[in-house]
């Protein structure tokens, strides 16, 4: 499973990162909702870290009213709304096409209530799946964009719940519309979370001046792409020196000196989402480029970027060694 | 469900070729003061592009207009002999703004070819194409490939006016019966349209109806097929972002079953079946 990928420089990186129970060939992955079956047609697929499947939920779902998406700098805006075919379809058509393929399989879930969460962790626990990433963020799928993960007394129950539901390895993605991410992180923590993954889409809105209509047919939906990532990676800096357990980056993800920066700010891995739209194969330039960033630093192990931000707790002599 | 799998697994198989392509503008012309004609050297799969299939262009940024996404265009020809894939487009917005642009010589990125294109029943002897505005551009090539099967076609081309009648030499080269019909002398109007259509079938040369570009054009073409209990299909347009169907953006409502369920344009079509699409 250790990955060493020769870089151009003719060393030798090596890319594995242990996350939440998952040992990952590299820390690349994609982010839930913005990948599927699809880009295997553009890509070779066993090069990814892990898959993340789009949110399922119990039910068939069908999703919010177009338009859906509407463009902004640098960034979109989505109200999807989840729409899904339900968790038979997903174990007997989804779970086997991925069996096909190396890279771990997280499976993204998301439910009304507490119950329902432990239910659909405890019923996704079979062959195939390598771990849950609980969607307790979504911001669409909830009236007025309200969500579990906006509160750490309900984000540590939904947790503990689930923890309690399943032995796979549990990774909570929260959401940056809460006033504490900090107080949140915690809460899945100490609720049982192996990894945090920081963070869903930032609760937006656009107006067309020509009709004077909001832009998406659910009226809210979730910024994400480039203009989303200072705020990210803020979420995640501020994260991950608060907690024990790793914090996957997310957010605005498009280059490989994006992902540095994630690591350096604490992450372990990094999910890229909305930029594969755009740059169908950006995944591969991110684990490329992080091989040839860390050979050109003469960085043997990607480990060694994780939360190696030179900032004012750092010593000036430990800022010397990382430099 | 499509007519004929078989011809539909021959020129657009799922696990057909897709490829994020690097290519080259070698001509960028106006064709008129609306429509835009783009002829890029390309090399395979991009020119192995299925009638009906389309790309994903990735629009250069101009110092007006950024578009972030992408946008998905309708194959108007692709000749893999000739290494060219060339677009028919009309400048409507942030993206073909954008690409107006393009110059010769400059690069320009198109993922493809993608999706459902159109299927030729091997029974078929005569076919019908009804279009408007660009969207003859998505049936010029469906054209010329059923001319290649020796299925006979006949072109019904609507516009505003005749100078933005779209490839009728195109048609005209395949040896179309090509019908141009306007808004100017109120030859487009539907009752007139369905005059033409009731003709052809009279004479037995409706073995199928293809449409692409009006949905009052489309309206006409599914009530038609109905009634005639002739096979149709249609080439649909919807916002997409991912053009490859993980991203759920570009979904349409299709009658399926007596049922209203909603299906992908990007992946499920952009083809899809007169019965099942509904107007829009
Ligand atoms: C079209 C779209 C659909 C998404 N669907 C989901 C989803 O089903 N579940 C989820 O947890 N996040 C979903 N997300 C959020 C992404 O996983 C990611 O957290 C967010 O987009 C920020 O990352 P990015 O800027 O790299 O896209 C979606 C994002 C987009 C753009």
């Amino acid at each position: 499973m250790v990955t060493a990928v020769s870089s151009p420089a003719g060393s030798s990186v090596s890319l594995a990162v242990d996350v939440g129970g998952l040992r990952l060939a590299n820390p690349v992955m994609p982010a839930s909702g913005t990948f599927a079956e699809g880009l295997d047609k553009v890509m070779d697929l066993n090069r990814l870290g892990a898959f993340v499947t789009k949110t399922i939920t119990r039910e068939f779902r069908a999703g919010n009213p177009v338009p859906r998406v509407c463009e902004t700098t640098e960034g979109l805006i989505n109200s999807i709304g989840i729409p899904s075919k339900g968790l038979d379809y997903f174990r007997d058509n989804v779970v086997p096409f991925y069996g096909a393929f190396s890279p771990p399989l997280v499976v993204s879930i998301s439910a009304p209530t507490v119950d329902d969460f432990a239910a659909m962790a405890r019923d996704l626990t079979v062959a195939g799946v390598a771990a849950i990433e609980a969607n307790i963020s979504c911001p669409n799928i909830e009236e007025d964009g309200r969500s579990f993960a906006m509160e750490p007394r309900l984000t540590e129950t939904v947790t503990a719940a689930m923890r309690k539901a399943t032995p796979l390895p549990l990774w909570v993605k929260l959401t940056p519309n809460t006033g504490d991410i900090v107080a949140v992180a915690r809460a899945a923590e100490a609720g049982g979370a192996d990894a945090v993954v920081v963070a869903n889409t930032i609760l937006a809105m656009r107006i067309d001046t020509e009709t004077f209509r909001p832009k998406l047919g659910n009226v809210l939906g979730g910024l994400s792409g480039p203009a989303v990532k200072p705020i990210a990676l803020r979420m995640v800096y501020q994260c991950a020196d608060k907690l024990t357990i790793p914090v996957i980056g997310c957010g605005g993800i498009a280059t490989p000196e994006d992902a540095v920066e994630f690591m350096l700010a604490g992450a372990r891995a990094v999910q890229v989402g909305t930029t594969t739209f755009v740059r169908p194969t950006a995944m591969i330039d991110v684990i490329e480029g992080l091989s040839a960033f860390c050979a050109r630093r003469g960085i043997a192990d990607v480990n060694e970027l994780v939360g190696a931000v030179v900032d004012g707790n750092t010593a000036p002599e430990e800022a010397e060694a990382v430099l | 469900m499509l007519q004929s799998c078989e011809t539909r697994s021959a020129w657009t198989a799922n696990d057909a070729p897709v490829a994020d392509a690097e290519t080259i503008v070698s001509s960028h012309t106006a064709v008129n003061d609306e429509y835009r004609h783009l002829v890029l050297r390309a090399g395979r799969p991009a020119t192995l592009a299925a009638p009906g299939q389309f790309f994903h262009l990735l629009c250069p940024a101009s110092s007006e207009d950024k578009p972030y996404l992408r946008r998905p265009m309708s194959t108007y020809k692709a000749d893999p002999e000739a290494g060219t894939l060339e677009f028919l487009y009309k400048v409507a917005g942030l993206g073909t703004r954008a690409l107006a642009t393009l110059k010769p010589g400059d690069p320009f990125r198109v993922l493809g070819p993608l999706g459902v294109g159109f299927t030729l029943d091997d029974g078929w002897r005569h076919i019908v194409v009804l279009g408007r505005g660009v969207g003859l551009a998505t049936l010029a090539p469906l054209a010329e490939a059923a001319a290649r099967k020796g299925i006979g076609v006949t072109a019904i081309l609507s516009a505003r006016r005749p100078d933005l009648i779209m490839s009728a030499d195109r048609f005209g080269a395949i040896g179309a019966d090509v019908r141009p019909v306007l808004d100017t002398d109120g030859s487009s109007a539907p009752e007139n349209v369905r005059e033409i259509l009731a003709g052809l079938a009279r004479e037995g040369r409706a073995d199928a109806i293809f449409t692409c570009g009006s949905n009052r054009l489309f309206r006409l073409a599914k009530d038609f097929a109905r009634e005639t209990g002739i096979a149709g299909q249609v080439a649909l347009e919807q916002q997409m972002a991912c053009g490859i169907g993980m991203c759920f953006c570009c979904v349409r409502k299709f009658e399926v079953d007596g049922e209203l369920v909603d299906k992908r344009v990007c992946w499920d079509g952009p083809v899809f079946d007169l019965k099942e699409a509904t107007s829009w």
